[in-house]
């Protein structure tokens, strides 16, 4: 291979200095300040200590990981319910309908996502549009108390997050071959069962990507629990910013957000080794 | 002598308000290796779709042995299939993909590998058991295709047009592989091209196709040496299509020329047309030939010269290992059997 010349070096230094500066600085500022101590009132001091992560050990914060882990596999699975189907579903459809079903899952990363869930209240209230369906239909006697409550954040999420688990499913069942479908039936494989053969095997990258892509979110989106959950769900995220803000604690807050990547980069970890064990990916079929 | 394994009758498939297949009525039988032939969208595809059982006939009947089966699925037939891409699993090796069908019928495991290697012997692809699909050539992903349809020990095996994606050379020997393959195995071969030669040189029967019809059903001689109307003609290799009348039984005129030939059962002075293949035309000197005419143009297409004769009424292709310079006076000679008179299109 011919060695790159000098000037190759400095056409990429600015990425390196990007990198260093907004991504692994602000890294490494995190991990130190997470073995720091909050002063009083404002500011830290550089004292090493792992008296943060000890901390987090405690069965009130302890239980707060739980819970997120908890509601962000709820969620999850819930996206693979609705999102897979409706992924595969939209990569069969005709061209044409294609593109529409596409501008229909975008048109709302237009608004606000914010604005989106206060949307949601509108929905779910006491008096609100849900309760008035169901009511008028006579399907509920008295309304549902659902805002505020842990189906609410689950609803939230998934309405916040479903597009990511639609979108990677659409584009690993959109590379399928449909032939392939037709080898398996051709062979002897009844619908279902060339389904589960062929088509979930090769559409799980798209599966699996989607997972990642929700799963990791859902454990850190402080704000869904705290507009749809009012104060009753509390979540890693919630916790870390509840701590950068009134609590003034800095270093505890940066403990747990290292205590939250360490286990997301574990979950991408285990991905790969999935990914890469069964090659499911990166195969060079058309 | 040989028994009927399918029979179409009366085949007609609508996608949308589009007919592509306008009444088939075919008989395949056993241990033929039958082609369909035809331009594409000539409905050869539909076809072998509707035998394999991915489409449904919008009218008429698939008899298998004698049973009715346009409604069953395509995992009840005792038919295989090699496709147009070969579809290989990507997520499966070679022995994997081989031993599907196999391990769908839950065969055991130490016959599955017995017969799988078998397979990839008669393929000529031994020792390439865990070898992964996507980085074999072709050639070898096209005979790993052979092997996981023919492993299932089909009655037919349909091939729709499996060489179209390989490149000159390795089709030729594909091609008599195949043939030798369908020997061994003994089984209805049912292929799907649009490259006449390949139809002509494999197969026992050809079917021309175009336009949803049937054009002419017979050996590959008989299609080239008989074609039954212009466009069979003209699909088959090259030729002269001359519209003519049939005087009587073996005598037909054209631009005032009268010839004898071998033809007969027309009508007294039906309008009809007249074959004559390049390379039958002979090219003598003016004073010993009724039609005369002068040199065009030659062109060298290597074993032969392509040479364009203009006469008085049309220019005539001539393929001959003689030259003749452009400009040159020359006469065409035929013989009786050199002459193939068809019907009008349209006139059936």
């Amino acid at each position: 291979m011919r060695k790159p010349k000098n000037g190759g070096v400095w056409m990429i230094l600015p990425l390196y200095l990007f990198t260093i500066a907004f991504v692994a600085g602000p890294l490494i500022y995190v991990v130190a300040l997470s073995f720091a101590t909050a002063n009083e009132g404002y500011g830290v001091t550089w004292s090493l200590t792992t008296a943060n992560y000890t901390r987090i050990l405690e069965p009130v914060y302890m239980k707060t990981f739980v819970q997120s882990f908890q509601l962000a596999l709820t969620s999850t699975v819930l996206n693979c319910l609705i999102g897979y189907p409706f992924g595969y579903y939209m990569a069969r459809l005709p061209d044409k309908q294609k593109k529409r079903a596409m501008i229909a899952i975008m048109l709302p990363f237009w608004v606000n996502s914010l604005i989106r869930l206060y949307g949601w209240i509108i929905i779910l209230q006491k008096k609100g549009m849900l309760n008035h369906v169901l009511q008028s239909l006579h399907l509920i006697d008295k309304p549902l108390k659902i805002l505020y409550s842990y189906p609410a954040v689950v609803i939230g999420m998934i309405y916040v997050l479903l597009p990511f688990m639609v979108l990677s499913v659409y584009s690993s069942a959109e590379k399928l071959d449909w032939s392939l479908i037709e080898a398996a039936r051709d062979l002897g494989a009844s619908g279902t069962k060339a389904f589960w053969t062929v088509t979930f095997r090769l559409t799980m990258p798209g599966l699996l990507s989607g997972i990642i892509l929700t799963f990791i979110p859902s454990m850190g989106l402080f704000f869904i629990a705290d507009i749809l959950g009012g104060n009753k769900i509390v979540l890693v995220g919630s916790l870390i910013q509840e701590q950068m803000t009134r609590g003034s604690n800095w270093p505890f807050a940066a403990a747990l957000a290292v205590i939250l990547l360490v286990m997301t980069t574990l979950m991408i970890a285990l991905y790969r080794k999935l990914t890469n064990a069964k090659k499911l990916e990166g195969m060079g079929w058309e | 002598m040989k028994n009927k394994l399918i029979e179409l009758k009366d085949l007609t498939k609508n996608f949308d308000d589009q007919q592509v297949l306008r009444g088939i009525n075919l008989d395949i039988y056993e241990n033929e290796f039958l082609t369909l032939l035809g331009p594409s969208g000539c409905g050869k595809t539909t076809t072998l779709r509707i035998i394999a059982g991915f489409e449904e006939p919008s009218s008429g009947e698939v008899l298998f042995n004698g049973i009715e089966i346009s409604k069953l699925p395509p995992y009840k037939r005792e038919i295989n299939t090699v496709f147009q891409k070969y579809a290989l699993f990507p997520h499966l090796n070679v022995e994997d993909n081989i031993a599907f069908g196999l391990n769908l019928k839950k065969v055991d495991k130490s016959v599955i590998a017995q017969k799988v290697g078998r397979m990839l012997k008669m393929v000529g692809l031994e020792g390439f058991e865990k070898r992964d699909v996507t980085l074999l050539s072709g050639g070898q992903q096209q005979r790993v295709a052979i092997a996981r349809a023919l492993v299932n020990e089909p009655k037919v095996l349909l091939l729709d047009e499996p060489l179209g994606a390989l490149d000159a050379k390795i089709r030729k020997n594909m091609q008599s592989e195949l043939k030798k393959i369908q020997r061994e195995v003994g089984i209805t071969f049912i292929y799907v091209t649009h490259d006449q030669e390949e139809a002509l040189s494999m197969s026992d029967t050809v079917v021309v196709m175009n336009n949803g019809e049937i054009q002419q059903i017979g050996s590959p001689t008989d299609i080239y040496n008989e074609p039954e109307n212009r466009f069979v003609a003209g699909f088959i290799g090259e030729s002269n299509i001359i519209e003519g009348h049939m005087l009587q039984d073996f005598l037909v005129e054209w631009d005032g020329f009268r010839f004898e030939c071998v033809d007969k059962g027309f009508p007294e002075n039906e309008e009809i047309e007249v074959v004559l293949r390049p390379e039958d035309l002979d090219i003598v000197s003016p004073d010993k030939a009724q039609i005369t005419g002068k040199v065009i143009s030659v062109t060298f297409k290597g074993v032969h010269y392509e040479i364009l004769v203009e006469t008085e009424y049309r220019t005539y292709m001539v393929h001959t290992t003689d030259y003749a310079e452009v400009g040159r006076k020359v006469g065409l000679s035929l013989g009786p059997e050199d002459i193939h008179v068809m019907w009008k299109m349209g006139a059936y």
